[in-house]
């Protein structure tokens, strides 16, 4: 298993990936594996806590929560593939374990955590795909937990051009939210769907052939919209399309990474 | 002052908001108002960093103020005594309502079959406070004179902004109601001249009115001066030309020095409408002194606390008070931007109404507001003053969800579960195993999250299954990876 020059990194693959999108986690674990990473995931990982901790319901929050601070022992960086979710352990662990025992976990866990995206950017440094020319341009949604949260606001745009060599936009009202929200797209149904259906008119209006996010939450919320309303556009996580792109790219070129 | 209750009879926030969005007309007037304002707040800040040290020199200078809050307020009271000012405090809205009426009646000659006429400036505490209701119910006639104001009154309607009253109504709906309800009227879709044929109405009752009644931006301590901004004139008009003027302040908008204001003044013209500074900044310091032509010959500034002090000794929610109602919060929320200011039922309405209307009526008169909220965060990157907005829309859910009927209620019994299969592995692996095996029973419909929007289907395996899998190859091939 260990290869000296390999890097150790974590994976947390989130609740949501886990049983609604785990092609998602594993695009994720190929591409850092393609880049030169040994990826460890702990199988004991569940949930952040986010759902409960954002509708209000701390203790459970906590309980939750806890547990995942037992998983990262080895001083590898997290990777995880949501911003929303990134943003939990980031910003939120510390002020929900501020008077815990398990407050210097909680920071420690929460300054390794990195958003994929931001990972991979710093990870494929120097790598560069040649411009295509091409009209198929890759419409990116950022989650508000990446732009707000995390302060990422146009990674996504950057990995993709310099990943797939493909030309990357942003939809009108690119910093608007999608109006998933989480348990707010249960609470507020409407209100969500309302939001959602703007969003999704913006990156239609786009006229890109692959809608891409770094967050399964919002891709969702969008696909759940797209689909029923018979578009043809359909979001995937950004991990799976630069997966796919890189593996398209090293099956032309008939060489491996 | 409204009594929202949580019974089911009236209609929610939830079948409120359902109503603005089956018109798409409305939702429209929203989209396009708050995407303006949006945009003149943002050229407003001429970069990131200029907005930055306006909002901590801000933030500092309101925090200063709270610290000393009671310190101040004394101050104050006594600079304003000194200047010819006459303090008063209320502890309610319904106190300060009676305050209000009494000083008026004790003031304006008592004149049989002509009702007392009040003319008002823009003032949300006076909203909050529900005064209009109050002294119309005593006979008394009043008039608000700000545009936005006026037509929303006139309408018999609230305002749906703090900023811009009327901005849920369309350039033909303010023509008819106009033409309905003004005398000699003609129909006009001509903003210029709705606006003209508004301020001639006004003009006149400026001349009659025996009161005139105005909020306060800022109140500054150490020269008791009372700061009052708007566009149009008709705060001045209020405050100088009847002869009675009562204010009415939060105890919250104190601030220590004079030198404190021009940050302030240029933070909050800025994030409310864009502008760099207010067409009219009044400055009140005094009553009409002897040798002053003008201006009225008493000046009255009632204190409000209606729930503040409340506020200030809340650790957790004291930032609240902070806030200088620039309305930059509302203009940014997705939400709002959808709705409105109606849909919330409340005074206040968007984020910053989500954080203040749960401790001045109580989190069971305003606990579903909270709830419309996706925490996506763009209201507190835009605060002036950096309340964090989402953390205390999120510490009011917790103060929500710790009520005993809400902790015994449905959502409760949901997170308990929650915590059940998701604080134990081995658990979570067997159900969450469970969950993709049995993929093909899953609904295809599933409310609330249908109709508008697909049902995801659990995958076939989960990524920890598939993990394990992974793992287990990398160890057997492990050797020659890439
Ligand atoms: S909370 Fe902040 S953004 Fe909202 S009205 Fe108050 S000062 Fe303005």
């Amino acid at each position: 298993m260990s290869q000296g020059s390999k890097r150790d990194v974590y994976v947390f693959g989130t609740c949501l990936i886990d049983v609604l999108y785990p092609d998602a986690g594993m695009d994720t674990v190929h591409l850092l594996e393609y880049f030169g990473c040994q990826v460890h995931f702990p199988q004991d990982q569940t949930c952040c806590g986010q759902p409960a901790f954002n509708s209000g319901f701390r203790r459970e929050a906590l309980k939750v929560a806890e547990i995942q601070l037992a998983l990262f022992t080895e001083p590898w960086p997290i990777v995880v593939p949501s911003g929303s979710c990134a943003s939990m352990f980031r910003h939120d662990y510390p002020a929900l374990f501020a008077e815990h025992p398990l407050a210097t976990q909680a920071k420690d866990v929460a300054s390794r955590v990195v958003e994929l995206t931001a990972f991979l950017l710093t990870l494929t440094e120097g790598y560069a795909s040649p411009p295509k020319e091409t009209d198929a341009t890759v419409v990116a949604h950022t989650s508000c937990s990446a732009r707000r949260g995390l302060g990422q606001g146009a990674l996504a745009l950057a990995l993709i051009r310099r990943l797939s060599g493909k030309p990357a936009t942003e939809p009108e009202e690119a910093e608007a939210c999608c109006g998933f929200g989480g348990t707010f797209a249960v609470k507020q149904p409407e209100l969500s769907a309302a939001m959602t259906a703007s969003k999704c008119h913006a990156l239609q209006a786009t006229g890109a052939a692959h809608l891409v996010s770094g967050d399964c939450g919002c891709l969702m919320s969008l696909n759940g919209y797209l689909e029923q309303s018979g578009a043809a556009l359909k979001g995937e996580h950004i991990a799976s399309f630069l997966w796919r792109e890189l593996q398209n790219r090293t099956a032309r070129k008939g060489v491996s990474g | 002052m409204t009594a929202h209750t949580s019974s089911d009879a009236q209609p929610g926030f939830r079948e409120r908001a359902i109503q603005v969005l089956a018109s798409p007309d409305l939702q429209e007037n929203f989209h396009d108002a708050m995407a303006f304002l949006r945009q003149k707040r943002a050229s407003a800040f001429a970069d990131e960093e200029h907005f930055q040290r306006l909002q901590a020199e801000s933030q500092r200078i309101k925090q200063e103020a709270l610290s000393q809050l009671p310190d101040l307020l004394e101050t104050l009271e006594a600079r304003c005594t000194v200047n010819g000012i006459q303090v008063h405090w209320a502890e309610t809205g319904a106190e300060a309502c009676d305050l209000i009426r009494q000083i008026i009646e004790a003031h304006v000659p008592h004149r049989e079959g002509q009702p007392i006429r009040v003319i008002k400036g823009k003032s949300m505490a006076t909203e909050e406070i529900g005064l209009n209701t109050h002294l119309e119910q005593h006979g008394m006639h009043c008039l608000e004179s700000d545009m936005g104001e006026f037509i929303v009154q006139l309408a018999k309607q609230s305002p749906s902004h703090i900023i811009m009253p009327a901005i849920h109504l369309r350039k033909q709906e303010i023509a008819r109601l106009f033409s309905e309800k003004l005398p000699d009227t003609p129909y006009t879709e001509d903003v210029d001249r709705l606006i003209g044929i508004g301020r001639q109405v006004l003009r006149e009752q400026f001349e009659k009115a025996d009161v005139g009644i105005s909020g306060v931006n800022f109140a500054i301590a150490d020269t008791g001066t009372l700061c009052l901004l708007e566009n149009e004139g008709n705060g001045r008009l209020s405050t100088t030309a009847p002869d009675l003027h009562i204010a009415v302040c939060g105890i919250e908008k104190v601030i220590p020095r004079l030198s404190d204001l021009p940050p302030l003044l240029s933070v909050l013209t800025r994030s409310a409408t864009g502008q760099a500074i207010t067409t009219y900044v009044n400055l009140i310091s005094s009553p009409r002194r002897l040798d002053e032509k003008d201006g009225p010959s008493a000046v009255h500034l009632v204190l409000l606390d209606n729930g503040r002090s409340r506020m200030f000794q809340d650790a957790e929610l004291q930032a609240t008070l902070r806030c200088i109602r620039c309305g930059a919060c509302m203009n940014h929320c997705p939400v709002y931007a959808k709705i409105g200011g109606h849909a919330y039922g409340s005074v206040y309405p968007g984020p910053i109404g989500q954080v203040i209307m749960p401790q001045i009526e109580g989190i069971r008169a305003h606990g579903e507001m909270t709830e419309a909220c996706s925490l996506n965060g763009a209201c507190g990157e835009v605060c002036p003053v950096g309340i964090p907005l989402p953390d205390l829309i999120r510490e009011q859910r917790e103060r929500r969800a710790q009520l005993p009927e809400y902790s015994r209620g449905k959502e409760a019994w949901i997170w308990r579960l929650w915590v059940l299969g998701y604080r134990h592995p081995q658990l979570y692996r067997i159900w969450s195993r469970v969950v993709t095996q049995l993929r093909r029973l899953s609904p295809r419909r599933l409310r609330p999250w249908s109709p508008s929007r697909a049902v995801p289907r659990p995958a076939r395996q989960t990524l920890h299954e598939r993990m394990k899998a992974h793992a287990a190859q990398m160890n057997t091939s492990g050797k020659h990876s890439r």
